[in-house]
Protein backbone atom coordinates (compact mmCIF):
# COMPACT_ATOMS: atom_id res chain seq x y z
CA UNK A 1 0.00 0.00 0.00
CA UNK A 2 2.61 2.26 0.60
CA UNK A 3 4.86 4.76 -1.83
CA UNK A 4 8.22 3.06 -2.09
CA UNK A 5 10.74 5.05 -1.58
CA UNK A 6 11.45 6.52 -5.61
CA UNK A 7 12.36 9.61 -6.92
CA UNK A 8 9.39 11.65 -8.61
CA UNK A 9 10.61 14.16 -11.00
CA UNK A 10 7.89 16.55 -10.78
CA UNK A 11 7.15 18.70 -13.91
CA UNK A 12 6.07 21.92 -11.50
CA UNK A 13 7.57 25.51 -12.61
CA UNK A 14 10.46 24.88 -10.52
CA UNK A 15 11.62 21.17 -11.74
CA UNK A 16 12.09 19.92 -8.37
CA UNK A 17 13.16 16.63 -7.88
CA UNK A 18 11.60 15.03 -4.68
CA UNK A 19 11.79 12.21 -2.55
CA UNK A 20 10.13 10.19 -0.55
CA UNK A 21 11.38 9.41 2.60
CA UNK A 22 9.86 6.31 4.38
CA UNK A 23 11.52 4.83 7.76
CA UNK A 24 10.03 1.81 7.53
CA UNK A 25 11.44 0.97 3.93
CA UNK A 26 14.69 -0.33 4.70
CA UNK A 27 15.38 -1.91 1.53
CA UNK A 28 16.23 0.68 -1.41
CA UNK A 29 18.94 1.63 -2.59
CA UNK A 30 20.88 3.89 0.27
CA UNK A 31 23.67 5.93 -2.11
CA UNK A 32 20.59 6.92 -4.32
CA UNK A 33 19.04 7.90 -1.00
CA UNK A 34 22.01 10.27 0.38
CA UNK A 35 22.34 11.40 -3.01
CA UNK A 36 18.77 12.72 -3.18
CA UNK A 37 18.85 14.00 0.34
CA UNK A 38 22.18 15.91 -0.24
CA UNK A 39 20.35 17.89 -3.26
CA UNK A 40 17.57 18.90 -0.78
CA UNK A 41 19.93 20.06 1.65
CA UNK A 42 22.17 21.88 -0.96
CA UNK A 43 18.99 23.47 -1.83
CA UNK A 44 18.54 24.16 1.43
CA UNK A 45 21.75 25.97 2.10
CA UNK A 46 22.05 27.97 -0.94
CA UNK A 47 18.42 29.20 -0.23
CA UNK A 48 19.51 30.20 3.34
CA UNK A 49 22.24 31.81 2.20
CA UNK A 50 20.18 33.85 -0.16
CA UNK A 51 18.09 34.88 2.92
CA UNK A 52 20.65 35.96 4.51
CA UNK A 53 22.76 37.96 1.67
CA UNK A 54 19.04 39.95 1.07
CA UNK A 55 19.06 40.63 4.76
CA UNK A 56 15.38 39.03 5.63
CA UNK A 57 16.93 36.17 8.01
CA UNK A 58 19.43 36.08 10.80
CA UNK A 59 21.68 32.77 11.26
CA UNK A 60 21.93 33.47 14.81
CA UNK A 61 17.80 33.89 15.24
CA UNK A 62 17.98 30.67 13.26
CA UNK A 63 20.24 29.01 15.68
CA UNK A 64 18.31 30.22 18.25
CA UNK A 65 14.76 28.87 16.71
CA UNK A 66 16.17 25.41 16.71
CA UNK A 67 17.75 25.62 20.16
CA UNK A 68 14.34 26.68 21.73
CA UNK A 69 12.29 24.14 19.43
CA UNK A 70 14.84 20.78 20.01
CA UNK A 71 16.00 21.61 23.76
CA UNK A 72 13.15 23.79 25.32
CA UNK A 73 9.92 22.65 24.18
CA UNK A 74 8.88 19.16 23.97
CA UNK A 75 6.62 16.71 26.05
CA UNK A 76 8.15 17.19 29.18
CA UNK A 77 6.14 20.16 29.63
CA UNK A 78 3.19 18.25 29.05
CA UNK A 79 3.90 15.78 31.26
CA UNK A 80 4.14 18.20 34.24
CA UNK A 81 0.64 19.43 33.00
CA UNK A 82 -0.88 15.83 33.19
CA UNK A 83 1.23 15.18 36.65
CA UNK A 84 -0.16 18.29 38.40
CA UNK A 85 -3.61 17.74 37.33
CA UNK A 86 -3.33 13.99 38.92
CA UNK A 87 -2.29 15.32 42.10
CA UNK A 88 -3.95 18.90 42.12
CA UNK A 89 -7.44 18.25 41.92
CA UNK A 90 -8.14 22.69 42.09
CA UNK A 91 -5.81 22.68 38.95
CA UNK A 92 -6.79 19.60 37.47
CA UNK A 93 -10.55 21.72 37.23
CA UNK A 94 -8.98 24.93 35.99
CA UNK A 95 -7.39 22.61 33.57
CA UNK A 96 -10.56 21.77 32.08
CA UNK A 97 -12.15 25.08 32.56
CA UNK A 98 -9.59 27.00 30.77
CA UNK A 99 -6.90 25.00 29.62
CA UNK A 100 -4.63 27.97 28.17
CA UNK A 101 -4.59 29.98 31.02
CA UNK A 102 -3.76 26.86 34.03
CA UNK A 103 -1.05 25.78 31.70
CA UNK A 104 0.32 29.46 31.36
CA UNK A 105 0.52 29.19 34.99
CA UNK A 106 3.15 26.75 34.93
CA UNK A 107 5.30 28.82 32.42
CA UNK A 108 4.19 27.33 28.93
CA UNK A 109 2.41 29.40 26.16
CA UNK A 110 3.43 30.59 22.68
CA UNK A 111 3.16 29.92 19.24
CA UNK A 112 0.67 26.86 18.14
CA UNK A 113 -0.59 27.22 21.73
CA UNK A 114 -2.43 30.37 21.91
CA UNK A 115 -5.26 28.68 22.21
CA UNK A 116 -5.59 25.21 24.60
CA UNK A 117 -8.61 23.10 25.68
CA UNK A 118 -7.62 19.57 27.38
CA UNK A 119 -9.99 16.94 27.36
CA UNK A 120 -10.15 14.29 29.75
CA UNK A 121 -10.23 10.67 29.24
CA UNK A 122 -12.37 8.88 32.00
CA UNK A 123 -13.33 4.87 32.16
CA UNK A 124 -15.72 5.71 29.62
CA UNK A 125 -14.52 7.99 27.25
CA UNK A 126 -11.32 8.03 25.05
CA UNK A 127 -9.72 11.06 23.63
CA UNK A 128 -7.91 11.19 20.66
CA UNK A 129 -6.27 14.25 19.00
CA UNK A 130 -5.55 15.00 15.09
CA UNK A 131 -5.40 17.80 12.17
CA UNK A 132 -7.03 16.05 9.04
CA UNK A 133 -6.11 19.18 6.83
CA UNK A 134 -1.98 19.72 7.90
CA UNK A 135 -0.33 19.31 11.18
CA UNK A 136 -1.86 21.11 13.71
CA UNK A 137 -0.40 20.22 17.09
CA UNK A 138 -0.26 21.99 20.76
CA UNK A 139 3.85 22.72 20.44
CA UNK A 140 4.22 24.55 23.93
CA UNK A 141 3.20 21.39 25.32
CA UNK A 142 4.09 18.68 23.25
CA UNK A 143 6.84 20.07 20.95
CA UNK A 144 7.16 19.58 17.43
CA UNK A 145 4.50 16.47 16.26
CA UNK A 146 6.27 13.17 15.35
CA UNK A 147 6.51 12.37 11.91
CA UNK A 148 3.39 10.08 12.13
CA UNK A 149 1.16 12.98 13.57
CA UNK A 150 1.73 14.71 10.22
CA UNK A 151 1.63 11.75 7.70
CA UNK A 152 -1.28 10.77 5.36
CA UNK A 153 -2.17 7.55 7.01
CA UNK A 154 -2.72 8.98 10.57
CA UNK A 155 -4.32 12.21 9.49
CA UNK A 156 -6.94 9.77 6.77
CA UNK A 157 -7.95 7.16 9.16
CA UNK A 158 -8.16 8.79 12.84
CA UNK A 159 -11.62 10.12 11.85
CA UNK A 160 -13.15 7.16 10.70
CA UNK A 161 -11.30 4.53 12.43
CA UNK A 162 -9.67 5.33 15.68
CA UNK A 163 -10.22 2.03 16.85
CA UNK A 164 -8.19 0.81 14.10
CA UNK A 165 -5.48 3.36 14.81
CA UNK A 166 -5.04 2.56 18.29
CA UNK A 167 -4.12 -0.96 17.52
CA UNK A 168 -1.03 -0.10 15.37
CA UNK A 169 -0.21 1.81 18.76
CA UNK A 170 -0.68 -1.76 20.43
CA UNK A 171 -3.43 -0.04 22.51
CA UNK A 172 -6.60 -2.24 22.95
CA UNK A 173 -9.60 -0.20 24.55
CA UNK A 174 -12.59 -2.28 25.75
CA UNK A 175 -15.55 -2.29 23.16
CA UNK A 176 -17.52 0.14 25.87
CA UNK A 177 -15.40 2.72 25.59
CA UNK A 178 -16.44 5.52 23.19
CA UNK A 179 -13.70 7.08 21.32
CA UNK A 180 -14.07 10.58 20.27
CA UNK A 181 -11.97 12.45 17.62
CA UNK A 182 -10.56 16.18 17.89
CA UNK A 183 -10.44 17.51 14.27
CA UNK A 184 -7.61 20.04 15.08
CA UNK A 185 -9.66 22.94 12.19
CA UNK A 186 -9.04 25.79 13.60
CA UNK A 187 -5.83 27.92 15.93
CA UNK A 188 -7.56 25.10 19.20
CA UNK A 189 -4.76 23.04 20.33
CA UNK A 190 -6.23 19.90 22.08
CA UNK A 191 -3.77 18.17 24.79
CA UNK A 192 -5.71 14.70 26.11
CA UNK A 193 -5.72 14.40 30.43
CA UNK A 194 -4.76 11.02 30.24
CA UNK A 195 -6.39 8.34 32.87
CA UNK A 196 -3.65 8.03 35.92
CA UNK A 197 -2.86 4.43 36.16
CA UNK A 198 -3.65 2.56 39.52
CA UNK A 199 -0.97 1.45 41.82
CA UNK A 200 0.38 5.43 41.43
CA UNK A 201 -1.31 6.24 44.73
CA UNK A 202 1.17 8.43 47.00
CA UNK A 203 3.86 9.41 44.05
CA UNK A 204 5.07 12.80 43.76
CA UNK A 205 4.78 15.11 40.80
CA UNK A 206 8.09 14.28 39.22
CA UNK A 207 7.71 10.26 39.03
CA UNK A 208 4.50 10.99 38.23
CA UNK A 209 5.52 13.05 35.11
CA UNK A 210 8.21 10.10 34.53
CA UNK A 211 5.51 7.74 33.53
CA UNK A 212 3.43 10.33 31.55
CA UNK A 213 4.21 9.61 27.49
CA UNK A 214 3.95 12.04 24.76
CA UNK A 215 1.04 9.85 22.53
CA UNK A 216 -1.09 9.29 26.26
CA UNK A 217 -1.34 13.29 25.64
CA UNK A 218 -2.40 12.95 21.87
CA UNK A 219 -4.32 10.14 22.65
CA UNK A 220 -3.21 7.65 20.56
CA UNK A 221 -1.51 6.01 24.05
CA UNK A 222 -2.80 5.49 27.31
CA UNK A 223 -0.12 5.57 30.39
CA UNK A 224 -0.26 1.94 31.65
CA UNK A 225 0.03 0.57 35.38
CA UNK A 226 4.07 0.76 36.79
CA UNK A 227 6.01 -2.26 36.87
CA UNK A 228 6.21 -3.82 40.30
CA UNK B 1 -10.13 24.43 -1.93
CA UNK B 2 -11.43 20.59 -2.45
CA UNK B 3 -7.72 18.52 -2.39
CA UNK B 4 -5.81 15.86 -1.30
CA UNK B 5 -4.89 17.93 1.68
CA UNK B 6 -8.45 17.17 3.00
CA UNK B 7 -7.69 13.83 4.37
CA UNK B 8 -10.03 12.99 6.77
CA UNK B 9 -11.82 9.57 5.86
CA UNK B 10 -9.32 8.31 3.68
CA UNK B 11 -8.49 4.50 3.88
CA UNK B 12 -6.25 4.15 1.02
CA UNK B 13 -2.93 4.76 3.19
CA UNK B 14 -2.26 2.12 4.44
CA UNK B 15 -0.30 1.66 8.19
CA UNK B 16 0.84 4.07 10.10
CA UNK B 17 4.79 4.71 10.00
CA UNK B 18 5.49 4.71 13.77
CA UNK B 19 9.24 5.82 14.14
CA UNK B 20 10.70 4.70 17.59
CA UNK B 21 12.29 7.15 20.02
CA UNK B 22 12.47 9.46 16.83
CA UNK B 23 14.58 12.71 16.69
CA UNK B 24 13.25 16.15 16.87
CA UNK B 25 14.67 16.63 13.31
CA UNK B 26 15.79 13.48 11.23
CA UNK B 27 18.44 15.93 9.40
CA UNK B 28 20.12 19.17 9.31
CA UNK B 29 18.13 20.73 6.32
CA UNK B 30 15.16 19.85 8.16
CA UNK B 31 16.29 22.19 11.25
CA UNK B 32 17.49 25.00 8.98
CA UNK B 33 13.57 25.17 6.62
CA UNK B 34 11.65 24.53 10.00
CA UNK B 35 13.71 27.89 11.26
CA UNK B 36 13.96 29.69 8.23
CA UNK B 37 10.00 29.30 7.36
CA UNK B 38 9.59 30.32 10.87
CA UNK B 39 11.94 33.45 10.60
CA UNK B 40 10.69 34.60 7.30
CA UNK B 41 7.22 34.68 8.74
CA UNK B 42 8.26 37.69 11.21
CA UNK B 43 8.59 39.66 7.99
CA UNK B 44 4.56 40.41 8.19
CA UNK B 45 4.43 39.72 4.20
CA UNK B 46 1.87 36.71 4.60
CA UNK B 47 0.28 34.99 7.28
CA UNK B 48 -0.42 31.86 8.77
CA UNK B 49 -3.87 31.39 6.71
CA UNK B 50 -1.82 31.98 3.36
CA UNK B 51 1.25 29.87 4.30
CA UNK B 52 -1.42 26.88 4.67
CA UNK B 53 -3.58 27.76 1.50
CA UNK B 54 -0.39 28.38 -0.14
CA UNK B 55 1.23 24.73 0.98
CA UNK B 56 -2.51 22.96 -0.08
CA UNK B 57 -2.52 24.28 -3.11
CA UNK B 58 1.24 22.78 -4.44
CA UNK B 59 0.80 20.13 -6.90
CA UNK B 60 -0.89 16.93 -5.73
CA UNK B 61 2.17 14.56 -7.05
CA UNK B 62 4.90 17.12 -4.62
CA UNK B 63 2.59 17.29 -2.05
CA UNK B 64 1.59 13.39 -1.52
CA UNK B 65 5.65 12.63 -2.51
CA UNK B 66 7.31 15.16 -0.35
CA UNK B 67 8.47 14.83 3.24
CA UNK B 68 7.03 17.49 5.53
CA UNK B 69 9.37 19.81 5.12
CA UNK B 70 10.15 19.94 2.17
CA UNK B 71 6.38 20.73 1.63
CA UNK B 72 7.42 23.86 4.33
CA UNK B 73 10.65 24.89 2.52
CA UNK B 74 8.19 24.53 -1.44
CA UNK B 75 5.80 26.75 0.73
CA UNK B 76 8.14 29.08 1.56
CA UNK B 77 9.67 29.61 -1.87
CA UNK B 78 6.47 29.97 -3.24
CA UNK B 79 4.94 32.69 -0.68
CA UNK B 80 8.73 34.73 -0.73
CA UNK B 81 8.22 34.91 -4.72
CA UNK B 82 4.67 36.02 -4.36
CA UNK B 83 5.57 38.26 -1.90
CA UNK B 84 8.33 39.85 -4.32
CA UNK B 85 11.24 39.03 -1.81
CA UNK B 86 12.88 36.66 -4.18
CA UNK B 87 12.43 36.26 -8.05
CA UNK B 88 11.79 32.66 -9.38
CA UNK B 89 15.41 32.24 -10.88
CA UNK B 90 16.86 33.03 -6.60
CA UNK B 91 14.19 30.48 -6.25
CA UNK B 92 15.31 27.90 -8.13
CA UNK B 93 18.67 28.36 -7.44
CA UNK B 94 19.74 30.44 -4.43
CA UNK B 95 21.89 32.56 -6.28
CA UNK B 96 21.70 36.23 -5.80
CA UNK B 97 19.98 38.41 -8.79
CA UNK B 98 18.38 41.02 -7.22
CA UNK B 99 18.48 43.94 -4.59
CA UNK B 100 16.52 43.00 -1.59
CA UNK B 101 12.76 44.30 -1.11
CA UNK B 102 13.63 47.44 1.11
CA UNK B 103 12.05 47.98 4.91
CA UNK B 104 11.85 44.83 6.33
CA UNK B 105 13.74 43.83 9.29
CA UNK B 106 14.60 40.82 10.60
CA UNK B 107 14.04 38.36 13.32
CA UNK B 108 16.82 38.67 15.51
CA UNK B 109 18.63 36.05 17.85
CA UNK B 110 17.44 37.80 21.01
CA UNK B 111 13.68 38.25 19.72
CA UNK B 112 13.05 34.46 19.37
CA UNK B 113 11.88 34.01 22.92
CA UNK B 114 9.89 36.41 23.59
CA UNK B 115 7.74 36.62 20.26
CA UNK B 116 7.48 32.78 20.34
CA UNK B 117 6.53 32.27 24.16
CA UNK B 118 3.91 35.41 23.60
CA UNK B 119 2.53 33.37 20.16
CA UNK B 120 0.08 34.81 18.01
CA UNK B 121 -3.11 34.49 19.44
CA UNK B 122 -6.49 34.58 17.03
CA UNK B 123 -8.65 35.53 18.93
CA UNK B 124 -10.13 39.02 18.23
CA UNK B 125 -13.29 41.23 19.51
CA UNK B 126 -16.33 39.80 18.18
CA UNK B 127 -18.57 42.55 16.36
CA UNK B 128 -21.96 41.37 17.01
CA UNK B 129 -23.26 38.45 19.35
CA UNK B 130 -22.63 34.70 19.03
CA UNK B 131 -25.60 33.44 16.92
CA UNK B 132 -25.42 29.84 18.81
CA UNK B 133 -24.84 28.82 22.07
CA UNK B 134 -23.75 25.22 23.68
CA UNK B 135 -26.43 22.72 23.22
CA UNK B 136 -27.50 24.41 20.00
CA UNK B 137 -28.04 21.67 17.05
CA UNK B 138 -26.58 23.05 13.97
CA UNK B 139 -26.29 21.25 10.32
CA UNK B 140 -22.85 22.69 8.29
CA UNK B 141 -23.78 24.31 5.00
CA UNK B 142 -22.68 22.18 1.81
CA UNK B 143 -20.64 24.30 0.35
CA UNK B 144 -16.95 23.85 -1.81
CA UNK B 145 -14.68 27.02 -2.11
CA UNK B 146 -12.10 26.60 -4.83
CA UNK B 147 -9.90 29.15 -2.03
CA UNK B 148 -8.57 27.76 1.31
CA UNK B 149 -11.41 26.76 4.34
CA UNK B 150 -11.07 24.78 7.03
CA UNK B 151 -14.49 22.79 7.30
CA UNK B 152 -13.51 19.44 6.14
CA UNK B 153 -15.17 17.53 3.14
CA UNK B 154 -16.44 14.59 5.66
CA UNK B 155 -18.17 16.74 8.11
CA UNK B 156 -20.11 19.42 5.33
CA UNK B 157 -23.58 19.04 5.21
CA UNK B 158 -24.49 17.39 8.63
CA UNK B 159 -26.21 18.30 11.44
CA UNK B 160 -24.11 18.30 14.85
CA UNK B 161 -24.56 20.01 18.25
CA UNK B 162 -22.19 22.94 19.69
CA UNK B 163 -20.04 21.85 22.67
CA UNK B 164 -18.03 24.85 23.11
CA UNK B 165 -18.14 28.47 22.13
CA UNK B 166 -14.81 30.01 21.91
CA UNK B 167 -15.45 33.66 21.02
CA UNK B 168 -14.52 35.39 17.23
CA UNK B 169 -10.81 34.28 16.12
CA UNK B 170 -9.67 35.24 12.59
CA UNK B 171 -11.37 33.85 9.77
CA UNK B 172 -9.06 32.05 7.67
CA UNK B 173 -11.16 31.74 4.19
CA UNK B 174 -10.88 35.41 4.17
CA UNK B 175 -7.66 35.87 5.71
CA UNK B 176 -6.01 33.41 3.67
CA UNK B 177 -7.17 35.20 0.03
CA UNK B 178 -6.07 38.93 1.48
CA UNK B 179 -9.69 39.85 2.06
CA UNK B 180 -8.55 40.72 5.94
CA UNK B 181 -9.41 39.20 9.37
CA UNK B 182 -12.92 39.19 9.28
CA UNK B 183 -13.10 37.48 12.52
CA UNK B 184 -16.06 35.50 13.17
CA UNK B 185 -17.77 33.34 16.46
CA UNK B 186 -15.75 29.95 16.71
CA UNK B 187 -17.37 26.68 17.66
CA UNK B 188 -16.96 22.54 18.70
CA UNK B 189 -19.17 20.78 16.56
CA UNK B 190 -20.00 17.76 17.85
CA UNK B 191 -20.80 15.12 15.21
CA UNK B 192 -21.77 11.84 15.59
CA UNK B 193 -20.21 9.04 13.91
CA UNK B 194 -22.82 7.23 12.05
CA UNK B 195 -24.00 10.74 10.36
CA UNK B 196 -20.56 10.36 9.24
CA UNK B 197 -19.65 7.71 8.16
CA UNK B 198 -22.80 5.32 8.81
CA UNK B 199 -22.13 1.93 10.29
CA UNK B 200 -18.69 2.02 9.42
CA UNK B 201 -16.61 3.70 12.29
CA UNK B 202 -15.09 2.56 15.50
CA UNK B 203 -15.42 6.43 16.32
CA UNK B 204 -18.00 7.40 18.56
CA UNK B 205 -18.16 11.07 17.79
CA UNK B 206 -15.78 13.53 15.99
CA UNK B 207 -15.59 16.99 17.19
CA UNK B 208 -14.48 19.85 14.60
CA UNK B 209 -14.10 23.22 14.94
CA UNK B 210 -16.14 25.55 12.80
CA UNK B 211 -17.01 29.07 12.10
CA UNK B 212 -20.65 30.73 12.58
CA UNK B 213 -19.99 31.41 8.31
CA UNK B 214 -19.61 26.92 7.80
CA UNK B 215 -23.13 26.24 10.62
CA UNK B 216 -26.75 26.91 9.97
CA UNK B 217 -29.84 26.11 12.52
CA UNK B 218 -30.11 22.67 12.85
CA UNK B 219 -33.22 20.80 13.43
Amino acid sequence: MMMSAERISVSDHWGLVIMQKNHSDHDHDHDHDHETLSEVELRVRAIESLLVEKGYVNPEALDALIETYETKVGPRNGAHVVAKAWSDPEFRAWLLEDGTAAIASLGYTGRQGEHIMVVENTPKVHNMVVCTLCSCYPWPVLGLPPVWYKSSPYRARAVIDPRGVLEEFGVTLPDDVEIVVWDSTAEMRYLVLPMRPEGTEGWSEEALADIVTRNSMIGTGVVGKPAQ
Amino acid sequence: MNGLHDMGGSQCYGPIDIEENEPVFHSEWEKRAFAITLAMGTLGKWNLDKTRSTRESLPPLVYLSSSYYQIWFEGLLELSVKAGLITEEEARDGVLREPPKPGLSPLQAEDVGPLFTRGWPSTREPSRPARFAVGDRVHTRSMAPATHTRIPQYCRDKPGVVIAVHGAHVFPDKNAIGEGEQPDWLYTVRFDARELWGEDSTASAVHVDCWEPYLLEGK
